[in-house]
């Protein structure tokens, strides 16, 4: 027997002994749950500072709508890119795909004017630690975006390559972007609610 | 599979093959002779500690601000870029995929890219020893708000430095990481089964898990202490006054910075811990001609304690000061750890009971170890204690039982593992003379080093400082002391010179080994050539029929046998129930 832990979706779209598809999408999801443990650590030290009394809740600008509109647009466009290479129709992949990572650099300037429109509040980096935090977080998932768009521009070209060969690769991107946007809406949910007065009820300090 | 269509064709140019290798045996040594260079540092600095502990003022320029720094870049050194990068960038790297019948990791470029980025590391660490102000001296631990204020050496460009280094050397750390993890789910040989694997597998790839889930605290933590000294955010900082003057910070919470690194430097205690437990697992089997006693239970221990590791980090904040029950919660995990360790302990001592014991060199580091482990292990049963942690917490004491357990420890089983895997990475021996000398130097160096520090710890002396004058509590017997472990911290660090000679001269001129000298039964031994070439296996990978573990087996015509041996030769790992019956049926 042969010892693997494959992903049968992934496995059903390569056809079986496809190894290295199947060790990226391993790896992809031991990435995952790095990144995640690396969020839920920033997310305990934001619950932890917020507990204190010199905390302040944030106003979030509005751009953070749009920038989530576009990160969630991007999730779709790229798990509608996988599911048309499936269908091996390379065009209309080619285009979606595209997309996908057109809307991530577009998320990326989204967040930058974001940062903009706070600093036009006067909100500092080193000000206030909602507002330390949001800058610090906003920009650790901004690279982890930037760092997808490195894997994503790898998997374009593979595609344009070998068009017969790019289906899984793809759906590795989508499973990436869906990840990179769930993480977005926890942050963003975190900043929005959490104020310091929900930190210290939750610290017990309340 | 992708990866092995170039099982014959290796790279041919030096620089492919030796420098920009992704061959995970290449960077398996690459990482192993960057790491020991690192850790030569690391021995120098513990050197030029002792030397104004034994001999205080007799060397002008050691001065408080530059001790401080030996202590710092020692323990760091010493840590992360010694013990982790060897047992998960050496052993990892060079025992995983010849231990599960892999052809290479199953991403080399990330596994090249790993080791390139923690060379980067490496270079931005020791480029502190030559800015203004030299590298930091806030302690292996970093603390805020002392560690980037005036008056800790290297406040300024040496702790940026660090915590640069620190977080390059978690990108190196997670990219070896995913390989590591990836290769042993995914690229396992045909029969080999999880728990058909070495211990030592078992051990890194627990230790890279724990490694991948702590890590990202030391980055957090990392990033929000840069953040805090170039940006002037109060993430740690509180509001204070220093050097006479208000500082910008308001409201930070060093506690905070605590409990982030506190939640990766106790799983990091067994990052370099697991991996030891699962090589020495296999020395003592092999050296002792006897199958490891409790392979199952070997592996749940190390399940356990992995999961444990994550929780006890708390002990180390005793004197921060916390609620009781809390320090009643971490003191309780603490000591149940003692249980699955306790466990391993007593499965390599009955493994070893009335085992065809060869006390070669890998075998003498082995045993050594158990009996470092265990001393080290009992003293952390006292200090888990939150009323006997407090009193005995800045004292000689835990420098002493840190240094037992995770220090000469784990060091032991890296030179036992050397010895032990060198010929199948050299096709050579290293000299065996010199390796006795090396085993007995450092085995009773290190007691007469660290065993006597217990004795200072409970005197009361306090550790983390630069001069003892004029301390009524401590007498004249207590600097006699420290002058005789000083010299032995000397000896001991020369022998580590003869071991550096013995691994670059046996290269070429040590005995020819043979592909299998210690006539091991696991899958590295069984490579078609020795050193194994690219791609391991030659044409086919190799087919298991068995644990690792089939030595001394009843009725077998050698002594012992390959995992590759057909299933009629016997052997098989007890079955499930642990009746020890062979279950003759093969995977």
């Amino acid at each position: 027997m042969t010892a693997t832990l494959a992903n049968p979706r992934i496995d059903a779209r390569v056809g079986h002994g496809d190894a290295r598809a199947n060790a990226a999408s391993i790896g992809l999801w031991v990435f995952m749950g790095v990144v995640t443990a690396l969020f839920s650590l920033f997310a305990m030290a934001y619950l932890m500072r917020m507990n204190s009394s010199d905390a302040v809740t944030l106003a979030l600008p509005w751009q953070l709508w749009i920038s989530t509109a576009l990160l969630a647009a991007g999730s779709v466009v790229l798990q509608r890119a996988s599911a048309a290479a499936r269908l091996v129709d390379v065009m209309r992949t080619r285009r979606l795909l595209l997309a996908g990572g057109l809307c991530a650099i577009a998320f990326l300037c989204a967040q930058l004017w974001a940062w903009r429109a706070l600093l036009g509040a006067q909100v500092m980096p080193a000000g206030n630690p909602a507002g330390s935090f949001f800058y610090m977080l906003t920009a650790m998932h901004g690279l982890h975006v930037a760092g997808g768009l490195i894997a994503w521009a790898w998997v374009m070209r593979a595609f344009i390559r070998e068009p017969a060969d790019g289906g899984w690769r793809i759906a590795l991107c989508a499973r990436y972007w869906h990840f990179m946007l769930a993480v977005w809406l926890a942050l963003f949910a975190m900043m929005a609610w959490v104020t310091p007065e929900v930190a210290r009820f939750i610290c017990g300090t309340a | 599979m992708a990866y092995a269509d170039d099982a014959h064709h290796g790279p041919q140019t030096f620089g492919a093959r030796y420098i920009w290798s992704q061959d995970h045996k290449v960077i398996a040594v690459q990482y192993t002779i960057v790491a020991i260079i690192v850790g030569l540092v690391g021995v120098a600095l513990s050197n030029l500690m002792r030397m104004q502990l034994g001999f205080p003022g007799k060397f002008d320029f050691i001065d408080a601000n530059r001790y401080y720094q030996f202590v710092t870049m020692h323990g760091m050194i010493m840590v992360i870029y010694l013990l982790t990068a060897l047992f998960l960038g050496g052993f990892g790297n060079y025992l995983i995929p010849l231990m599960v019948g892999a052809r290479d990791m199953v991403f080399p470029f990330l596994n090249m890219l790993s080791f390139w980025v923690y060379f980067l590391s490496v270079i931005v660490l020791l480029a502190s020893f030559f800015v203004p102000g030299g590298p930091t001296g806030a302690g292996w631990t970093l603390y805020p708000p002392q560690a980037i204020l005036p008056g800790t050496p290297g406040y300024d460009w040496g702790i940026i430095l660090m915590l640069v280094s620190l977080l390059i050397f978690i990108v190196a750390a997670t990219m070896g990481g995913l390989n590591y993890v990836t290769t042993v789910l995914q690229a396992r040989t045909e029969g080999m089964t999880l728990l058909r694997m070495p211990l030592a597998v078992w051990g890194i790839f627990m230790a890279t898990i724990l490694a991948l889930l702590a890590f990202p605290a030391l980055f957090v933590s990392g990033v929000m202490m840069l953040l805090d000294k170039t940006l002037h955010t109060s993430f740690f900082m509180p509001a204070m006054v220093s050097m006479g003057q208000q500082l910008d910070y308001k409201g930070g919470s060093p506690l905070l910075f605590q409990h982030l690194f506190w939640f990766f430097g106790h799983p990091e205690v067994y990052i370099v811990a697991l991996p030891a437990f699962g090589i020495v697992s296999d020395l003592v089997s092999v050296h002792s001609r006897k199958s490891i006693f409790g392979y199952r239970t070997m592996v749940w221990a190390i399940l356990a304690i992995g999961l444990l590791s994550v929780v006890v980090w708390a002990h180390h904040m005793f004197v921060s000061g916390m609620n009781p029950y809390f320090g009643f919660f971490f003191a309780t995990t603490t000591l149940i750890i003692a249980v699955p360790t306790a466990i391993k302990v007593y499965n390599w001592v009955i493994t070893l009971w009335r085992g065809d014991i060869h006390f070669s060199v890998p075998m003498l580091f082995a045993i050594a170890f158990i009996s470092t482990f265990v001393i080290g292990g009992l003293t952390g049963l006292f200090l888990g204690n939150v009323s006997v942690d407090i009193p005995l917490s800045n004292t000689y004491f835990v420098v002493a039982h840190f240094h037992m357990v995770m220090g000469v420890s784990p060091i032991l089983v890296v030179f036992g593992g050397l010895y032990h895997w060198y010929p199948k990475v050299t096709g050579r021996m290293l000299n065996d003379t010199l390796g006795h000398i090396h085993f007995w130097v450092t085995f009773i160096g290190t007691y007469a080093i660290f065993f006597p520090m217990h004795y200072l710890g409970v005197l009361g002396m306090p550790r983390r400082y630069y001069a003892f004058d004029n301390y009524s509590f401590i007498p004249e017997s207590a600097h006699v002391m420290n002058m005789y472990i000083s010299i032995a911290a000397f000896v001991v660090a020369f022998a580590q010179l003869l071991f550096v000679f013995n691994l670059a001269w046996s290269v070429r001129h040590g005995r020819p080994s043979g592909s299998n000298p210690w006539r091991a039964a696991s899958l590295e031994w069984q490579t078609p050539e020795t050193p194994p070439v690219h791609g391991n296996w030659g044409p086919h990978q190799p087919v298991v029929y068995r644990w690792a573990y089939a030595y001394g087996v009843p009725g077998a015509k050698d002594d012992y046998i390959p995992q590759t041996a057909p299933p009629e030769a016997g052997g098989m790992e007890p079955d499930v129930h642990g009746k020890g019956e062979a279950r003759g049926v093969p995977a």
